[in-house]
């Protein structure tokens, strides 16, 4: 496969100048001495996206997304460093931007068409599918200002994906917009990258990122903090966002080769997670509705005045398929002192579909991990569920259903 | 650059249409305010000057004399005058598009200038046709103004990307752009004559590049006479001075003005 998009040592510092009068000098006096200092918001950002694949770029805000798309399409310039493209590059960083409120969305969908570097010609050509996947009726020939925001986008989305480009670049933009239309955009989405179409796509949206990246990129103060696949990323930025003053965040390899995140203060620690069914017997395979019971031991390592305990249990995409913590079940505990131990018992029923889940558990202080995050533990224990005892089914869900069935002459059979 | 511009004409000629349409289509007469902005002016002037004021060009009787040298003057002075203020704000007024897309952004200030001819040509034509119908019209002299004009949209187009990059980054180029062009026009001969100014003047007068055009234009157009063209020649010099510092100021700062809009 050949290289789509190389960036190679990135750098993009802004000038910062102490007075007003600092740029006029040193533009004036030759030989001056620099009056400015550089703010570095991209760190030698070094990375390559294969042709075809698609590659998600993660974050907080002010990380330098932002920044590092618009380099890459060529809208800003870096200050060092080379960024190669190959091929047709479109992008949705801002949709709708530079439509002209007085014209029709047909002359404002040619303008920004031609903004994008295509010739009349090929506009028109694709007019009619332009119109066609905006859907929004007569409405593209009356003036913008008369439309909707939502409309706006999607004739705006409509016409930067009328030609399906080599490279395409997609800032969060999707995420307004009616669920219908985010659908409709995501398949179209999904339909280039089968075609061949590199993607580049920020998001903090968690699904977007696993269900469509090949890989993932987490960006952090201006610099790749850490490359791999979009789940063990996103897991890390997770732990992340709850880092705060002396918490560490680590990633260890499993046995079995996965990567297990384990972030926090330290305050209270996670000592043992296991599976257990009914008869007590720790358990690694559990039929599908059979009666479990995770046990979750927690060593009280400082004093703590309130321990929440939360779980999530995740399917093999990352998809976390049900979560609860005992602040909503249960109840927090409060003034722990050091050297305590604690354990949960959490009884359900394994009423999820056959697969392999892992089993995700945060200790914090209160319903979210972004306040207090003492630890937080991906893969805490893993299972698997089989279908020993049931009819054949698909899908995530053990619904349990009872299905009746009469039959009878159409005529003569009311069917209530 | 040439070459980006040349890929992006449809962009630049849609552009120029846009900007007509957009300042006219929600007026009822259209682009007759195109035409009736200049006219008042120039029925002010020749009002209060050649009517009130009875001023006469000396050497000239024609009843039309003063009202044709003002039009020589003030057509030209606007086309000048536009080019140059809307280059220097330019970069400012698109800083929305310039900061979210990638594209050649030497091709807003190609849009203006072409914006500016296109409007000068309007109003020249009609100038023209009073001309004709005033039987005026300088005949084959009228070629003369071809240089003329050419010289003024590159000594126009230098200066007006110099100061719109410059703008960018120092805001007071634009402050100070306008009192600098009310002092440039009333020390430029477009209302007055000349020969009313007192012989000192003049020789300081003689530094200002734009009157070495207009006065081309009042030459042919007045006198009907062929204009000295070595005023001109030198503003041709400067003019492909200025446009050399503009292409470099340009091509260095470009991609710093993104971060600064």
């Amino acid at each position: 496969m050949s290289i789509s998009i190389q960036v190679s040592n990135v750098s993009k510092g802004y000038k910062q100048y102490m007075g007003r009068w600092d740029r006029l000098i040193e533009w004036l006096v030759p030989n001056s001495r620099i009056r400015h200092n550089v703010k570095w918001v991209l760190k030698d950002i070094n990375f390559t996206v294969k042709s075809g694949e698609a590659l998600g770029i993660i974050g907080m805000n002010g990380a330098g997304k932002s920044t590092l798309l618009k380099i890459i399409t060529g809208t800003a310039q870096q200050t060092t460093g080379q960024v190669q493209i190959l091929g047709k590059v479109a992008a949705l960083l801002e949709l709708g931007m530079g439509f002209h409120p007085d014209f029709t969305g047909r002359q404002n969908a040619i303008m920004s068409g031609q903004l994008m570097g295509y010739s009349l010609s090929e506009i028109m050509a694709h007019m009619d599918d332009i119109e066609n996947f905006a859907e929004i009726g007569e409405a593209v020939d009356e003036p913008v200002r008369t439309y909707s925001s939502g409309m706006q986008v999607r004739l705006a989305f409509s016409v930067a994906t009328a030609i399906r480009p080599d490279v395409l670049i997609v800032d969060e933009a999707l995420s307004v917009g009616d669920t219908y239309f985010q659908h409709k955009s995501f398949a179209r989405i999904r339909e280039f990258r089968e075609k061949g179409t590199t993607l580049l796509l920020v998001s903090h949206d968690k699904s977007a990122i696993q269900s469509i990246c090949d890989r993932a990129i987490l960006l952090n103060e201006g610099a790749v903090f850490k490359e791999g696949k979009p789940e063990e990323i996103m897991d890390y930025y997770n732990a992340l966002i709850a880092k705060k003053g002396n918490e560490t965040v680590k990633q260890v390899l499993n046995e079995d080769g996965k990567v297990q995140t384990i972030s926090g203060t330290g305050e209270a620690e996670i000592d043992n997670a296991y599976l257990l069914n009914c008869k007590g017997e720790k358990v690694e395979v559990v039929g599908v509705g059979e009666k479990v019971t995770l046990c979750v031991k927690v060593k009280i390592n400082l004093d703590i005045s309130k321990l929440v305990m939360g779980f999530m249990i995740k399917d093999v995409h990352g998809q976390t398929i049900y979560g609860t913590s005992s602040y909503y079940n249960g109840s927090p505990l409060y003034n722990l002192i050091k050297g305590e131990a604690v354990k949960y018992e959490i009884n359900f029923n394994a009423n999820i579909g056959p697969g392999n889940y892992s089993v995700a558990i945060a200790l914090t202080d209160s319903e979210t991990h972004l306040a207090r995050n003492y630890q937080w533990k991906d893969l805490a224990t893993d299972f698997s569920v089989m279908n020993l005892a049931h009819a054949q089914f698909v899908g995530c869900n053990w619904l349990e259903p009872k299905i009746c069935i009469e039959r009878g002459c159409f005529y003569d059979c009311e069917i209530n | 650059m040439f070459k980006k511009i040349f890929q992006y004409r449809q962009f630049i000629s849609s552009c120029v249409k846009r900007e007509f349409q957009s300042r006219y289509q929600r007026s009822l007469f259209g682009a007759a305010w195109a035409v009736v902005n200049p006219l008042a002016m120039i029925i002010v002037y020749t009002v209060i000057f050649s009517q009130v004021m009875k001023a006469k060009l000396p050497g000239i009787d024609s009843t039309f004399g003063y009202s044709i040298f003002l039009c020589a003057g003030i057509l030209t002075w606007g086309l000048f005058a536009e080019i140059v203020g809307r280059c220097t704000t330019v970069f400012l007024d698109n800083a929305n598009i310039i900061k979210k897309l990638n594209f050649p952004r030497i091709c807003l200030p190609v849009t203006v200038v072409c914006t500016a001819i296109i409007n000068f040509l309007i109003i020249s034509c009609l100038f023209l046709l009073f001309l004709m119908i005033s039987g005026n019209f300088p005949g084959f002299l009228i070629l003369s103004v071809v240089p003329l004009l050419i010289i003024l949209i590159l000594f126009s187009m230098g200066l007006g990307i110099t100061l719109g990059v410059l703008n960018v980054f120092f805001r007071d180029v634009g402050q100070l752009l306008g009192i600098v062009m009310q002092f440039w026009f009333w020390m430029t001969p477009i209302v007055y004559p000349i020969s009313i100014i007192p012989q000192w003047a003049v020789g300081f007068l003689k530094w200002n590049p734009i009157m070495q055009i207009i006065g081309g234009f009042q030459t042919v157009f007045v006198e009907q006479k062929w204009p000295n063209m070595e005023g001109p020649a030198i503003v041709g010099l400067i003019s492909g001075g200025l446009c050399m510092i503009a292409l470099r100021l340009y091509r260095n700062h470009v991609g710093e003005m993104v971060d600064e809009l």
